[in-house]
């Protein structure tokens, strides 16, 4: 793999006798767009920072362009990034002069900045309000401006700092769609942290996941969202149902699973005896009444248990189950759900592909 | 009533008759104060922005000091500023006392501490994550501080307005270090307390509402500056 654009080399950050920040690697290479998630306070605005030479860590290094960042040089570098973060943090005056402070920071004429300008207030619509006073806008249109100030400077590096959290959720679909185009477009290099998964498997091609100031893992989405590495990753990235079983032998790369309630035959290399963790994704169980053993489809691994509660959302319903090991979680459409007339306390079958099982 | 008509007429006829030594009393009053608050200015918002700005050890008791100092009894200031320049006192060499730069130094002492607190307070009102952001956006240092500046320049123009005031209003130090001495360190409060007590009261209205017109132009002008374009309360049916 080419050299990294941004790289950071055992960082560690203390905030009084705790550690904010601890991160023994993280390489950004250019052109990729990398999501960091993690729960509130698990230190994600601190990395942002970090790598932005925005605060400067307790120890360690950050190398941009394989080059270590010190004070003498972090203007220089700074000035190939672009920061945007929560609030939108405009000065007092138009969008037009909030939008174009950086490049007149780097000392650029007004004809010139005029010409880079306009066609970022245009992608990102917002040309119609360039004589607007900042605090006349509303709080999509005020992000807007905070994006264009950063992307016209074309920055080797974007870095979002929960960019849309602040935003309402229409406003905020139509700000992440468009910036998701603008990315596909110009390849900028961007890291994002947020603590939405929705917007973190939009956005990032490789994603990062944090938590108490620990970089748990960093992995391509897929692996992340299918294969984390470790139960507390599995809890943030929402494999809800995990189930605690043992080993019980391995044969040809198929490996028997005893947990309390039953055995599943899945694909993992333990050796037997081994204590190990099944996660599985809320979507990809199915439940049905029960309707006794004999119903389970061979293909299939099936839970049986008791409805415990029913929580509706738009678009679905999560089924919390308590099943004899703890709590299976699953996610059923509207659809099927009114099918099914499930009620609380009902005994039903949670099953589930056994290709959807993650043994860690 | 008769007494104060007489005064406003009198203050009409010597300001607008041209009373040179009235003119001279208001013009030294302006030089001094002025100064006064420019010298304030200087030394107060670099501080005002240390103090809201930075982390170090002791940073509680210089708020502690800039606080307290806000409120300083211009007598108390008056006193030591007189000690310190006293003829055999430890700046006596620099024969200041009795002239107008000790008046001066008296003032700054009382205006400084205002300045700097207010400096610290509309700094602190800026959202801490803005220099943060100006610096995300390839700001450099100084680059970053000017336009925290700016963008605090209403509260701002407040420290001004108070720095101002304070000094151009306050008698107690001036009179002590500047001693009234008639076309030298005389100026608007000092001659208002000696023609009181000498009961001139038309001079001394005269010269009170000669202080209140200059503070009102002062503070028409910077109010009219800091309020444009400033939120408004909405109107309630």
């Amino acid at each position: 793999m080419a050299e990294a654009l941004l790289a950071l080399r055992d960082i560690r950050v203390q905030h009084g006798a705790t550690t904010a920040l601890e991160v023994s690697s993280f390489d950004v290479h250019a052109g990729e767009v990398v999501a960091v998630i993690g729960p509130n306070g698990a230190g994600k605005s601190t990395l942002l920072r970090v790598m932005g030479l925005l605060q400067q860590p307790g120890s360690g290094s950050v190398y941009f362009r394989g080059e270590q960042a010190t004070p003498k040089n972090s203007l220089e570098m700074r000035r190939c990034m672009a920061s945007v973060f929560q609030e939108p943090l405009l000065l007092n005056g138009t969008v037009y002069a909030n939008a174009a402070l950086g490049l007149k920071l780097r000392g650029l004429p007004g004809d010139q900045i005029h010409k880079k300008l306009w066609p970022w207030l245009a992608r990102l619509g917002i040309a119609h309000l360039t004589s607007r006073q900042v605090r006349t806008l509303s709080g999509g249109e005020a992000q807007r401006t905070s994006l264009a100030r950063g992307l016209v400077l074309d920055p080797d590096l974007i870095l979002l700092d929960e960019p849309f959290s602040a935003l309402d959720a229409p406003t905020r679909e139509a700000l992440l769609l468009d910036l998701r185009e603008i990315l596909a477009e110009t390849r900028i290099t961007t890291v994002m942290v947020t603590h939405d998964l929705q917007e973190a498997a939009a956005l990032g091609e490789r994603i990062g996941v944090l938590s108490q100031g620990k970089l748990l893992q960093l992995a391509s989405q897929r692996e992340i969202f299918t294969r984390p590495v470790s139960e507390g990753v599995a809890a943030i990235v929402g494999m809800e149902t995990r189930i605690p079983g043992v080993i019980e032998q391995t044969a040809h790369g198929i490996t028997t699973v005893r947990f309390n309630g039953g055995t599943a035959r899945v694909r993992a290399d333990f050796p037997p005896g081994a204590k190990v963790t099944l996660c599985i994704r809320p979507e990809d169980i199915d439940v049905n009444h029960y309707l006794g053993e004999r119903n389970c489809p061979k293909e299939k691994i099936c839970i049986r248990g008791n409805v415990l509660r029913i929580s509706p959302s738009i678009a679905h319903y999560r089924i919390a189950i308590q099943a004899e090991f703890g709590c299976v979680t699953a996610l059923a459409s509207k659809s099927s759900f009114t099918e099914l007339s499930l009620r609380e306390g009902d005994d039903v079958s949670a099953s589930f592909r056994l290709a959807a099982v993650h043994v860690i | 009533m008769e007494l104060i008509w007489q005064g406003i007429f009198k203050a009409v006829e010597l300001v607008f008759g041209g009373d040179s030594e009235v003119w001279a009393i208001t013009w030294l009053s302006l030089k001094i104060s002025a100064t006064a608050t420019l010298i304030s200015l200087l030394l107060g918002i670099p501080l005002g922005i240390l103090l809201a700005l930075s982390r170090f050890p002791g940073r509680a008791i210089a708020v502690a000091l800039v606080n307290t100092g806000m409120g300083l009894p211009p007598v108390v200031v008056g006193l030591f500023i007189s000690i310190l320049l006293w003829r055999s006192g430890p700046l006596g060499f620099l024969e200041l006392i009795y002239t107008p730069s000790a008046m001066i130094i008296a003032q700054v002492v009382i205006a400084f501490p205002i300045v700097a607190g207010l400096t610290m307070a509309s700094f602190q009102s800026l959202d801490p994550n803005l220099a943060l952001q100006l610096l995300g956006i390839g700001a450099s240092k100084l680059q970053a501080l000017w336009l925290l500046c700016k963008e605090a320049r209403l509260p701002l123009l407040a420290a001004v307005m108070a720095g101002f005031g304070g000094v151009i209003s306050e008698v107690g130090a001036s009179m002590m270090v500047g001693g009234n001495i008639r076309a030298q360190t005389r100026v608007l409060t000092t001659a208002t307390v000696l023609e009181t007590s000498k009961g001139n009261f038309d001079i001394a209205i005269a010269l009170g509402l000669i202080l209140l017109a200059l503070c009102f132009a002062l503070n028409f002008l910077l109010t009219h500056i800091q309020q444009r374009g400033q939120m408004r309360w909405p109107r309630l049916s």
